[in-house]
């Protein structure tokens, strides 16, 4: 199929009317010797075979619906509801382009707004952008633009982020001639001792991520207050934003910038993207946002719409003086969220944080009495939690006989964690299952 | 709207006015005009030093980004900071409320590159068509 | 229309979760950690598909209709690829259960890349990029890794002036300076003007091909030769490759570096502004700096390869928006060696667009074009502006065009038909531009109040941007 509906006749009419006798003549421009004499691909496929040669090839993956999943680290397995596909797909949502043009875009326009409203809610910030590229992403966005309002070029980053995080903010940072500099972790949370020694006058933001990536909870009254003495910005990540149904919003605790990873709201895990990045942050940063941003007016006749707003911050309007080169975002997957976010509303999301807090505890208190395994770090935590084990490779091992997917094992990314498992629970793992995880582990010696 | 005489002018369409060696600056009506409607006036940082001609600030209408270049050589030393949250102030009154910043005048003689209101108005007609 | 947090009523909720099974403990988290408020919406699950639903109709997508927007290539998005992407083996997959476990998408991703080198000459793929943009700063990174291995300060990147926003957005991002290379009339690079700007501090050019005028540029191996005399390198934004995919090969033409938008040219919806994919494919030379990890093949099977020796790092989390390239991977599995139809198609189109129209519209680079063009609005009677014609458009039930750029063109109309549409569907397009026009010279109020039949009319943007409302707050 080449979806192609124009048939010989008609292209021989079309010629005709262009004044040239073949299509060849139309690439006159591209000297003969660069064109292409023979493609090296397959032969076209017929509808039905392309469904089986594709699907065929998603056989040989395990899935959330033939395996259990207890792996985390910045993906996450939550319930999808079938409304959600459902909507999502509806073809005016997903063939449509950005909405330049706002008359004919309002369904787009206002459910970014509406999801404007639902990350600021959960932040605790004044206002979000429309969405990046993903957790990671965006909280590299915010270090640049903390670096520009500081004018500082010091950033200190919690060892205890996400890895995938990290590697993406050193990225950026290299590109920007930013100094990153990584503040130890003390018990599972940010080691506050460390953080003063590091932080000074010339530190532009200090970036940490809550849960952290070890699942705990952090104090972040005390570590923000202590940012902001010396003038310095905060970024606070959030890759498991289940949690803000339950606990209190970096920006109630006056964070600059709060950053993170939409995915868990709806969007399936396919293999780590897309998911959806999110920025909010405090009014008198909205000069620093990056990308699109949809607004409320009215128009010719008074009537209330929407419309992308403060366009020439863009790179399409400031060219070279642009803060940020982003353009295409990940408008689809912020419409599932906000679709995902209704249906879970006030008590959904609550109730599902709950649910995710009390199975993870019950599975970490089962598992620590079995004999060679402990919870490693003695904090607070949400849905995720560090276990020593007698042996990462063994459990793991073990656990997939069973059909078990195991937590993501620390040593490779923090190699004083030897052995040490990072294991997710969610509402998707019922009793039984997590029972089932702690008879196989109770073999692992 | 008239050009005022007491100012001074330039051919980008920026003006000042000098009082006790201290220029305002801002932009003329013909900018204000062309730019369309205002939404953003990037207030340069007071403290900033800034060479004749060369760039202050920005200044954002719906869909353009403009530059606004210093009129004269000097330290900002005041910004008019009502902009922030009325910008329309440039389009309503673009040679009083809608000053931009204070410049500290470091050379009287740079005056001379800039064009008087007379000149001025000679510059624009060139451009009218 | 109401927002859905203005909708519903206390205590409802739109899902089902699974009962708590394990016994409840009270204080997991102390009270000064947990919220107090959250003002989110309380309502059913029927409310919720009734807002979406009448949100989507007002909407207009390239199912709606045709969507002959310029540089955006909104061509039919084939729906096996939304199916094959919702499979469970590739939507339920965690991007860290492991290689052994994720055969199947590892060969996915490697099959994908070797058709991406297939189609671009280029000898490896990065399938990390999450969008065109997000490639350009993969390939600015590159390139700047490059010049600080060779030890050479390179601080200045040349643009053409007919260059997308994000071309020097990207390179600003990474500490170059940009400085703008005019066009010539017939739309080319200006060849003087490139050989005056390439100098020993400029690390290279940046350039559209085909160029965002729709044209080929007829001096494509030339300046690729001027950029490497000064031992530069040549990047080449590949959002306009439809017109020459199967025809043509960028790195034989000389680039070093490129981006393939898989939103465009291979067909993955743009989903009301993204998720998008930007794979950046580079020569022989460049593969050490590529972000890592690629996808490589031994004895056991797929692998994630790390040893990448001068690898920039990463882009972003994990391995990129692998939903969409099962869908670019699903549509040049299907399409095949068929692949040239899509070039060829498009450049058809677009030609069979422009000569018609250029009757009665100022086609200012009159020439054969690729697979789109531009109009400017010279001539427009009544103070009509290209704006207006825009929304007019609208009123027709097609959407617009892209307005306003390229910045060389005045008043810029830049067309983009694309393969999948119809000649029916373009004689029909052509028959309301010249009915619009004909409007503007004697009827032109109803260009100027355009649009009339659309869910809103236009919009105040100054209020707007003046007093910014970007969020509903609970009263």
């Amino acid at each position: 199929m080449d979806y192609i509906s124009t048939t010989k006749k008609q292209r021989k009419e079309m010629l005709q009317s262009i004044g040239v006798n073949s299509v060849e003549d139309l690439f006159k421009d591209i000297p003969e010797k660069l064109k292409i004499k023979k493609l090296n691909l397959n032969n076209p496929l017929s509808e039905a075979e392309l469904k089986k040669t594709v699907s065929d090839l998603s056989k040989k993956n395990a899935n959330a619906l033939e395996y259990s999943y207890f792996l985390g680290a910045g993906i996450y397995n939550h319930f999808l509801p079938s409304v959600v596909p459902h909507l999502a797909l509806r073809s005016e949502f997903y063939t449509a382009y950005t909405p330049y043009q706002p008359e004919v875009s309002q369904g787009n326009l206002q459910v970014i707004y509406e999801w404007q409203t639902f990350i600021s809610e959960l932040t605790g910030q004044d206002l979000a952008n429309a969405s990046v590229y993903d957790g990671a992403t965006a909280t590299a966005d915010a270090m640049i633009m903390t670096k520009i309002i500081t004018k500082r070029n010091k950033v200190l980053v919690a060892k205890s982020l996400n890895p995938e995080y990290k590697k993406v903010l050193k990225n950026y940072a290299q590109a920007n001639e930013i100094e990153i500099k990584e503040i130890e972790y003390k018990n599972g949370l940010l080691s506050l001792d460390e953080l003063k020694k590091e932080l000074d006058e010339k530190t532009a933001s200090v970036i940490l991520q809550n849960p952290n990536f070890f699942g705990c909870i952090e104090s972040l009254e005390e570590i923000i207050n202590l940012i902001h003495e010396k003038g310095t910005l905060s970024i606070v990540a959030v890759s498991e934003p289940v949690s803000l149904g339950l606990l209190k919003p970096a920006g109630e605790f006056d964070a600059d910038f709060v950053t993170g990873e939409g995915q868990s709201f709806g969007i399936p895990m396919s293999f780590g993207g897309p998911g959806v990045g999110f920025y909010a942050t405090k009014q008198k940063h909205v000069r620093f946002v990056p990308g699109r941003l949809s607004g409320k007016t009215t128009d010719s006749d008074g009537k209330e719409g929407f419309i992308l707003t403060l366009q020439a911050r863009e790179q399409h309007i400031r060219r070279e003086k642009a803060i940020s080169n982003i353009c295409t975002n990940q408008g689809l997957m912020a419409v599932i969220a906000t679709i995902h976010l209704s249906l879970l509303g006030k008590n959904g999301l609550k109730e599902m944080a709950e649910l995710n807090l009390q199975k993870a505890h019950y599975a970490a208190e089962k598992i620590k009495e079995l004999d060679g395994f402990e919870i490693f770090f003695g904090a607070l935590f949400f849905n995720e939690f560090v276990i020593k084990t007698p042996g990462a490779e063994k459990v793991k091992e073990k656990l997939l006989e069973k059909k078990i997917i195991s937590g993501f094992s620390l040593e490779k990314e923090f190699p004083e964690l030897k052995d040490c498992i990072l294991f997710c629970v969610t509402e998707m793992n019922s009793k039984e299952s997590i029972d089932t995880l702690v008879e196989v582990l109770k073999e692992v010696k | 709207m008239d050009n005022p005489k007491e100012l001074h002018y330039t051919k980008e369409h920026e003006w000042v006015k000098i009082e006790n060696g201290i220029g305002t600056v801002g932009i003329t009506d013909f900018a204000q005009h062309s730019l369309t409607d205002i939404v953003f006036v990037e207030l340069p940082e007071k403290g900033k030093q800034v060479e004749q001609f060369k760039q202050l600030t920005v200044l954002e209408s719906v869909k353009s980004v403009s530059d606004i270049y210093s009129p004269i050589s000097g330290e900002v030393t005041e910004v008019n900071e009502s902009l922030s949250d009325s910008p329309e102030q440039v389009n309503k009154s673009p040679f009083e409320n809608g000053w931009i910043a204070k410049i500290k005048l470091k050379d009287e003689k740079e005056l001379e590159n800039l064009m008087t209101a007379e000149q001025y108005n000679e510059y624009l007609k060139t451009k009218e068509h | 229309m109401k927002l859905i947090f203005e909708k519903g009523a206390e205590g409802r909720k739109g899902v089902s979760l699974p009962e708590l099974d394990v016994e409840k403990k009270e204080n997991l988290i102390p009270k000064a950690l947990l919220r107090k408020e959250l003002n989110l919406p309380e309502v059913s699950e029927l409310d919720v598909v009734r807002h979406y639903t009448k949100l989507s109709t007002l909407n207009f997508g390239v199912d709606s209709g045709f969507y002959p927007l310029g540089s955006c290539t909104m061509k039919y998005n084939p729906k096996i690829n939304e199916d094959m992407s919702f499979l469970q083996g590739f939507a339920l997959t965690h991007p860290l259960q492991g290689e052994e476990l994720s055969q199947g998408v590892l060969e996915l991703m490697f099959e994908l890349e070797k058709a991406l080198c297939e189609l671009s000459g280029f000898e490896r793929f990065s399938l990390q990029p999450a969008a065109g943009a997000h490639g350009e700063l993969t390939g600015v990174m590159i390139t700047k890794a490059f010049f600080k291995k060779k030890e050479e300060n390179r601080t200045k990147l040349l643009i053409a002036d007919s260059s997308h926003g994000t071309n020097p957005a990207s390179c600003v991002l990474c500490g170059f300076e940009t400085i703008e290379v005019k066009s010539d009339k017939e739309g080319n690079l200006d060849l003087e003007d490139l050989k005056e700007k390439m100098q020993q501090d400029v690390a290279g050019l940046m350039l559209t091909s085909p160029n965002t005028l729709g044209l080929f540029d007829k001096n494509t191996e030339e300046i690729c030769k001027i950029v490497h005399e000064k031992n530069g390198l040549v990047y080449c934004d590949g959002a306009n490759m439809n017109a020459i995919v199967g025809i043509s090969k960028p790195a034989e033409q000389g680039f070093d570096i490129m981006h393939i938008n898989l939103h465009k040219t291979f067909s993955t919806p743009h989903g009301g502004g993204g998720p998008g994919s930007g794979p950046v494919g580079v020569t022989k030379e460049l593969v050490e700096f590529l972000p890592a990890p690629l996808i490589d093949k031994n004895r056991k099977g797929f692998y994630l390869n790390y040893d990448l020796e001068n690898s920039i790092g990463k882009m972003r989390s994990f391995f990129g928006n692998f939903g969409i390239l099962v869908r670019a991977f699903t549509y040049i599995k299907g399409l095949g060696t068929s692949l040239k139809e899509v070039g060829e198609n498009s450049v058809l189109n677009a030609n069979y667009l422009a000569v018609n129209l250029k009757k009665d519209f100022d086609l200012p680079y009159n020439r054969i074009c690729m697979h789109e063009f531009v109009l400017s609005d010279k001539n427009f009677p009544n103070q009509v502006t290209t704006m207006d014609l825009a929304k007019r458009l609208l009123d027709y039930g097609f959407h617009a065009p892209t307005i306003y750029f390229p910045l060389i063109v005045h008043g810029a109309i830049m067309i983009e038909p694309t393969e999948t549409e119809s000649k029916e569907t373009l004689d029909e397009f052509i028959e309301i531009m010249k009915k619009i026009l004909k409007e503007a010279e004697k009827e032109p109020e109803k260009l100027k109040n355009a649009p009339q039949n659309t869910p809103v009319k236009r919009l105040d943007a100054v209020k707007a941007a003046r007093q910014p409302d970007l969020r509903w707050k609970k009263q």
